[in-house]
């Protein structure tokens, strides 16, 4: 069951000791759709992270209101709310791995389920499914989490929250801190969980690749503000507009402005992936 | 002919001493003064392993590792650390410094060397990597890349012959990881320091003179990037390398042979 | 986010911030012995003009060191009222059994509010114009002589300014790991004591873990940039004693003797 989530006129700030912190959230209003997947990208310190939290909760508005499905989050959320819609959005903060605990893997796994009333037993089965589903193999149940490679832990942590079952899949870099090949296998897992399931999925990433390969739709952050909501091709189509934000672009991109800076000589589109420049050369007869 | 500076003879290793398996199985290998080679492999491929040996963090179980003409071992170690330093993969767990220059002074007060010169060498290894204006900053208010600088200035304030990174650009997002690479392209050429990285990122491995590809604790390839980077691959090759490949395969008269990004863009404005 | 942290170190640069912070600390020690030398209203007077001046030198609000008194208030209030009931002499008040109100419990019960809250502003000085790293690098000079009786002094002192660096990140990382069990379902600071103290262990543990991981890369780094235990080492950060800092001990000196000549006679104890 795929679902929305909905931002109006959202502001939030933290507590900090005794003072609050200025806004971290600057009257956003956005619409993630239900079934798509959302990559947010934006300096460090435009409240991208600010934005996941806010979702289930973690980070209450001090104005505004936030949609998930058909359940609210405002102001003055009581804490039992929030639970059910914790479960309904399932997070996964960057470098997960760091956050397992128990003594073994099933254990783990089972821990999100249980808090959300799921008993034993069935959680139990869970975890058997949701670690074949990351690509692990049942007999790492029995072992402890410590004893994983840096890239296992982090799939157990994933597995985690995917026991959950949760409606909306939110990640903060999931690939980060990964090898090439070990980023590409998170990252094909959670497009495939998005595909088969049709979960509505948003990302935090700096890596464009990632943008360009897996999202449909982006959201641009800067100073806690949403600056720009749109499909992936219309991002990344304005250059100046990019760098007044200070983002990154794709490495084919970045390979064709530099290639129009040297020669001259401008490609017919704007080139996201390596088969878009090839065409481009193509055509201009180049290649 | 000269010297090379770093030569690793047959270096055998083995983490546990019950298992058959050797981590590293008879390594050798030399590098030259200012040369930049890349060691890549999978996990497991004792990449790691060989790093640590260099700066002599673990003792080969046989085998000899000279560094600068003099035979790394527990005697030497702690002299030959001012010529080869190493930087880590996690740009917190290696800033023991409460600010940006205590954190460089940290390797020259473990010398005991004297306040002036001290100084003098902070502010120049500040200037090699373009940190100097956040010289009195904390940790917490720097980026991994930034914090990453600071590591390789307080390698470079030794003076050393040699700069190892352990995988030092692993947790930086993409731009700030090209941003690092071509400081260090500019630091090889001003300083002619050799440098040794230890990568997963064939972006990377692509600044290098030489590469150097482990399995298993064998050296399976090793060659400049255009022999390396031929024929069949297991990882993503460099950027460049892939547009080729994408055009060869769409039956474009490219070269046969790999050609890094500038050569690329040469010629396909022919 | 990490502005708001320990110690509360307000930047500034009061005649008190720029003070060398070991007159900081040996004034304030000495303040605290010194006030039992008050023993009647002309005294406390003096000491109060003193601790007030001291604290508008600071150039810190008036309402930041009542901030630091609040926590303690009620500890001190709950020691005053003891002193007030149970201590007797002069004019009694009031006489119920066991509890006697006199003019002695009175007056004292005033004296002890008086020294309490002088101390805190005192101390509060001290913390809100010294930077942590600084108060480190204090100490660690003046039990410099106890290296003399093999006591680690300086191990210590490294030991102390790495843990003050990692707070932040602590700090963070508590956070980070809290809000992750919360994504999960935990609900912290609810339900049976037992209960409560159960929702702890998900985020303890791997804090521990990490923590252990940190020492162990930050033991590596440390190593490879040649920190050696027990070696010689010169320092970076430099302590520089001013003639303003015997200027402050001169006016601990007068305070003292303005203290002597105005305190009732009678014994030195109160």
């Amino acid at each position: 069951m795929a679902m929305e989530v909905n931002f109006e006129n959202v502001s939030a700030d933290y507590q900090l000791g005794p003072i609050r912190s200025p806004l971290v959230l600057h009257s956003v209003d956005v619409r993630i759709e239900s079934g798509s997947y959302t990559a947010v990208i934006g300096y460090t310190g435009a409240g991208k992270s600010s934005l996941l939290k806010a979702m289930n909760g973690l980070l209450l508005p001090k104005e505004g209101q936030i949609t998930v499905g058909d359940l609210v989050i405002k102001p003055d959320k009581n804490k039992h709310a929030l639970k059910s819609i914790r479960k309904r959005v399932g997070m996964v903060f960057q470098f997960p791995e760091s956050q397992l605990f128990a003594e073994t893997v099933e254990k783990d796994i089972c821990f999100g389920p249980m808090n959300f009333g799921v008993s034993k037993d069935e959680a139990k089965e869970i975890a058997k499914h949701v670690v074949e589903q990351v690509g692990l193999t049942q007999d790492i149940l029995t072992k402890s989490p410590f004893s994983l490679s840096g890239g296992q832990k982090r799939r157990i942590a994933i597995a985690g929250i995917l026991a959950m079952q949760p409606d909306i899949l939110v990640l903060d870099e999931p690939g980060a801190g990964l090898d090439p090949n070990g980023r590409k296998e998170i990252m094909d897992l959670i497009a495939s969980w998005h595909k088969d399931r049709g979960m509505t999925t948003v990302l935090v990433t700096h890596d464009m690749e990632d943008v360009v390969t897996y999202a449909d739709r982006v959201i641009v952050m800067e100073k806690g503000q949403i600056v720009l909501h749109d499909y992936v091709e219309k991002v990344f189509a304005n250059q100046q507009q990019l760098e007044k934000w200070h983002l990154d672009v794709p490495d084919a991109r970045r390979f064709q402005l530099n290639f129009e800076k040297k020669t001259g000589i401008v490609l017919p589109k704007v080139c996201l992936t390596i088969e878009d420049l090839a065409d481009a050369f193509i055509e201009v007869g180049l290649a | 002919m000269p010297t090379p500076i770093i030569e690793v003879n047959n270096l055998i290793f083995r983490y546990d001493q019950r298992l058959e398996k050797e981590t590293l199985s008879d390594i050798s290998f030399s590098i030259d003064k200012g040369e930049w080679v890349a060691i890549v492999g999978h996990n497991g491929s004792g990449k790691s392993t060989l790093a640590q040996m260099l700066v002599g963090l673990l003792v080969p179980q046989s085998g000899r590792i000279t560094i600068a003409g003099r035979e790394l071992n527990d005697d030497t170690k702690w002299e030959l650390r001012r010529r080869i330093g190493m930087v880590f993969q996690n740009p917190d767990n290696q800033f023991i410094g409460t600010t940006v220059q205590d954190d460089v002074a940290f390797c020259l007060e473990n010398l005991n060397m004297p306040y002036d010169e001290m100084k003098t060498r902070i502010d120049e290894a500040l200037e090699m990597v373009e940190m100097s204006a956040f010289r009195e900053h904390d940790p917490s208010r720097l980026s991994g890349g930034q914090k990453q600088r600071v590591a390789i200035a307080g390698v470079l304030a030794l003076k050393p012959d040699v700069l190892v990174l352990d995988e030092a650009l692993v947790m930086l997002d993409p731009r700030s990881r090209r941003e690092l690479l071509a400081s260090l392209q500019q630091l090889r050429s001003t300083q002619n320091i050799t440098i040794i990285s230890i990568t997963h990122d064939m972006n990377e491995a692509a600044s290098a003179d030489r590469i150097l590809m482990l399995r298993e604790g064998h050296i399976e390839r090793c060659g400049p990037p255009q022999d390396v980077f031929q024929g069949e691959l297991e990882w993503e090759p460099p950027f460049a390398e892939k547009l080729r490949r994408t055009l060869l395969k769409r039956n474009r008269s490219v070269p046969n042979s790999y050609m890094t990004e500038e050569e690329m863009v040469h010629w396909l404005w022919k | 986010m990490n502005k708001l942290i320990l110690g509360r170190y307000f930047p500034g640069d009061s005649w008190i911030h720029m003070l060398d912070p070991r007159s900081k600390l040996l004034a304030c020690i000495y303040f605290i012995f010194v006030l039992f030398l008050a023993n009647n209203w002309q005294t406390y007077v003096l000491l109060w003009i003193f601790t007030l001046f001291v604290m508008y030198l600071s150039g810190v609000s008036f309402k930041t060191y009542l901030l630091g008194v609040r926590p303690l208030i009620w500890l001190i209030l709950f020691t005053v009222l003891l002193q007030i009931l149970f201590t007797s002499g002069g004019t009694i008040y009031i006489d119920w059994g066991p509890i006697t109100i006199s003019e002695f419990g009175l007056t004292n019960g005033v004296f002890i509010f008086c020294r309490f809250v002088m101390i805190v502003f005192v101390s509060t000085v001290v913390t809100l114009t010294t930077k942590p790293i600084d108060l480190t690098d204090g100490i660690n000079s003046l039990l410099r002589p106890l290296r003399a009786l093999k006591v680690p002094v300086d191990e210590l002192a490294l030991m102390l300014s790495i843990s003050l660096r990692f707070i932040p990140n602590l700090l963070d990382e508590t956070q980070k790991v809290m809000d992750a069990q919360r994504a999960r379902g935990t609900e912290f600071g609810e339900g049976s004591l037992l209960k409560q103290m159960k929702t702890l262990v998900p985020v303890l543990l791997p804090l521990f873990v990490s923590s252990l991981n940190r020492a162990e890369e930050l033991a590596n780094a440390m190593e490879v940039r040649g920190y050696q235990s027990g070696e010689k080492r010169s320092t970076f950060r430099k302590l520089t004693w001013q003639k303003r800092d015997t200027l402050c001990l001169l006016l601990m000196l007068v305070l003292t003797v303005g203290l002597a000549v105005f305190r009732a006679d009678g014994s030195i104890l109160h």
